[in-house]
């Protein structure tokens, strides 16, 4: 009697894990977090420019750039690759995972933000974020890493309460008013909005994490070379400039 | 009784199934690295972090949690299943959710953590804070697997007892506790190791610091930004951590012959 239930069951649940899987013929891009949503705003006006209809087809995988590429060397089926620096890029190329050579098309600098109503009283990034709950990225991740260097810079001891796994997370903290003052990416101080209050950094244009797109192995590379001119292009710097990224 | 053939098949391949991703994370530890990983103080950190909190996340679980558990077995049927929906929520809950609805009440402006931050206490950012979120997620746990044991135990025991004079805490230490300490050590031990591995409600309501904050889940999320064989080293150490431990919470476990009441 059991016979039949576990031969019926073990198909229904192959069957299941065959549905589930997708075929992937649809073309991929695997970009940074951080390029959400400008990313997707760049490719939506490449499709109206080119006239094609389905130039707009264009899937986009968000993600860390490490935890992409550790997919990337997985075997996920991507046609493009955009980190949000150079080091992992380079890591990219070490492990054979994008042909080519990478290009640049944005940077990206860094903010100190509060939460509305700024409830620490910080006048800027100096002495005044002593003794109030600042959250910064950890030094493992890109936006981690250009803060040790600009607070390097600076010579201003910092101590944070928490070191984030992603910008996103700094955010949060700030945006929720658990911190009282973060330091993220101009973009994700744009992001804000009205929830923060923006205060520049001195000398942080000479600190940049640098945005790399380059063609993924065994991918569609025509592909790539689309994305890549129309991420270069003036209209794809604009869109990008309006969400806070600043032209290489 | 004898296991039907076909169950004592499906019982082996499903645990190869479960130690298989185990076994391929075997296969891709750095062994020689993993001498520098054991001796590096930021390991040495947040391992010990992992201990002290998992083990003060289940104390608490014990405290709060056994008395939930009484409360729990004595309820009718249906006012039970009401109360245990609610007590499973924080298990239903996506980690990361949990930290969100913890922030909502223990946060800087939330429901309980204005008050608090008012008269100058804070949670946020601070150990006590990585015991919260991990009790918050571990204790269901330990409630159920207590209730449970708990429903199928017989009240003679205690009833006779209090005929014989002994007051209610009497009773329940050594009666009712007694008969059910499988179900409390292994529900301990589960507790435990949940809260040993507990990651999204830690990240999202204590954040994350080295020494205070950054247990060994979230320097392994944390490794893999740089360094992927790193992060499967620490791992691995967590692994076999937390294997030592729960398997060492058997020998407390009475064979199922001599389980019952303890006379003294």
């Amino acid at each position: 009697m059991i016979r039949p239930v576990a031969v019926a069951g073990s198909l229904l649940v192959l069957g299941l894990i065959a549905g589930c899987a997708e075929d992937s013929d649809q073309p991929l891009v695997a970009a940074a977090a951080s390029l959400s949503p400008a990313l997707d705003e760049v490719l939506e006006n490449q499709s109206h420019d080119d006239g094609a209809p389905d130039a707009g087809g264009v899937e986009i995988t968000y993600d860390g750039s490490s935890a992409l590429l550790d997919q990337l060397r997985e075997g996920l089926p991507a046609d493009v690759f955009i980190t949000a620096d150079k080091a992992t890029m380079d890591r990219a190329v070490a492990a054979g995972v994008i042909v080519g050579k990478p290009k640049v098309f944005a940077h990206n600098t860094l903010q100190l933000i509060t939460p509305a109503g700024n409830p620490g009283s910080v006048t800027g990034f100096n002495n005044s974020l002593r003794g109030v709950d600042v959250v910064t990225c950890a030094a493992e991740v890109p936006c981690g890493r250009l803060t040790q260097e600009l607070v390097q810079d600076q010579g201003l001891k910092l101590q944070p309460v928490s070191e984030e796994t992603s910008v996103t997370n700094v955010l949060g903290k700030v945006t929720s008013g658990e911190a009282d003052a973060g330091v993220v990416y101009t973009t994700d101080a744009l992001k804000g909005g009205e929830e923060v209050e923006t205060f520049d950094i001195p000398g942080a244009q000479s600190y940049v994490n640098e945005y790399f797109v380059a063609p993924v192995s065994g991918g569609d590379h025509d592909l790539a070379r689309e994305i890549t001119q129309t991420l270069e292009s003036p209209a794809g710097q604009e869109v990008l400039n309006a969400y806070g990224f600043h032209s290489p | 009784m004898k296991l039907p053939r076909r169950v004592g098949f499906i019982a082996i391949v499903t645990l190869i199934v479960l130690t298989l991703p185990l076994a391929g994370l075997v296969t891709r530890v750095p062994w020689p690295r993993v001498g520098e990983v054991l001796t590096s103080p930021e390991a040495g950190q947040a391992l010990l972090l992992s201990l002290l909190t998992a083990l003060c996340a289940t104390a608490l679980a014990l405290i709060l949690g056994v008395p939930l558990a009484l409360w729990l077995a004595r309820l009718s049927r249906w006012v039970a299943a009401s109360a245990r929906t609610l007590v499973l929520v924080p298990m239903v809950l996506p980690p990361v959710v949990a930290g969100l609805a913890l922030t909502a009440m223990l946060g800087r402006r939330g429901l309980i953590g204005q008050p608090l931050h008012e008269i100058g206490v804070s949670i946020s950012f601070t150990t006590a804070a990585v015991v919260v979120a991990q009790t918050f997620v571990a204790m269901p746990f330990l409630v159920i697997s207590v209730e449970g044991a708990l429903r199928a135990t017989s009240h003679r025991y205690g009833v006779i007892a209090a005929t014989l004079g002994a007051r209610p805490m009497r009773v329940l230490f050594r009666i009712t506790l007694p008969m059910v300490w499988p179900a409390l050590i292994t529900g301990a031990a589960l507790t435990f190791a949940r809260a040993l591995g507990e990651f999204g409600a830690t990240l999202t309501f204590a954040g994350s610091l080295p020494g205070t904050t950054r247990t060994m889940p979230l320097l392994i999320y944390l490794s893999r930004e740089q360094d992927q064989d790193l992060a499967i080293t620490l791992a691995m150490v967590l692994i076999v951590v937390a294997i030592i431990i729960v398997l060492s919470t058997s020998r407390f476990i009475a064979p199922a012959s001599t389980r019952g009441p303890s006379w003294q």
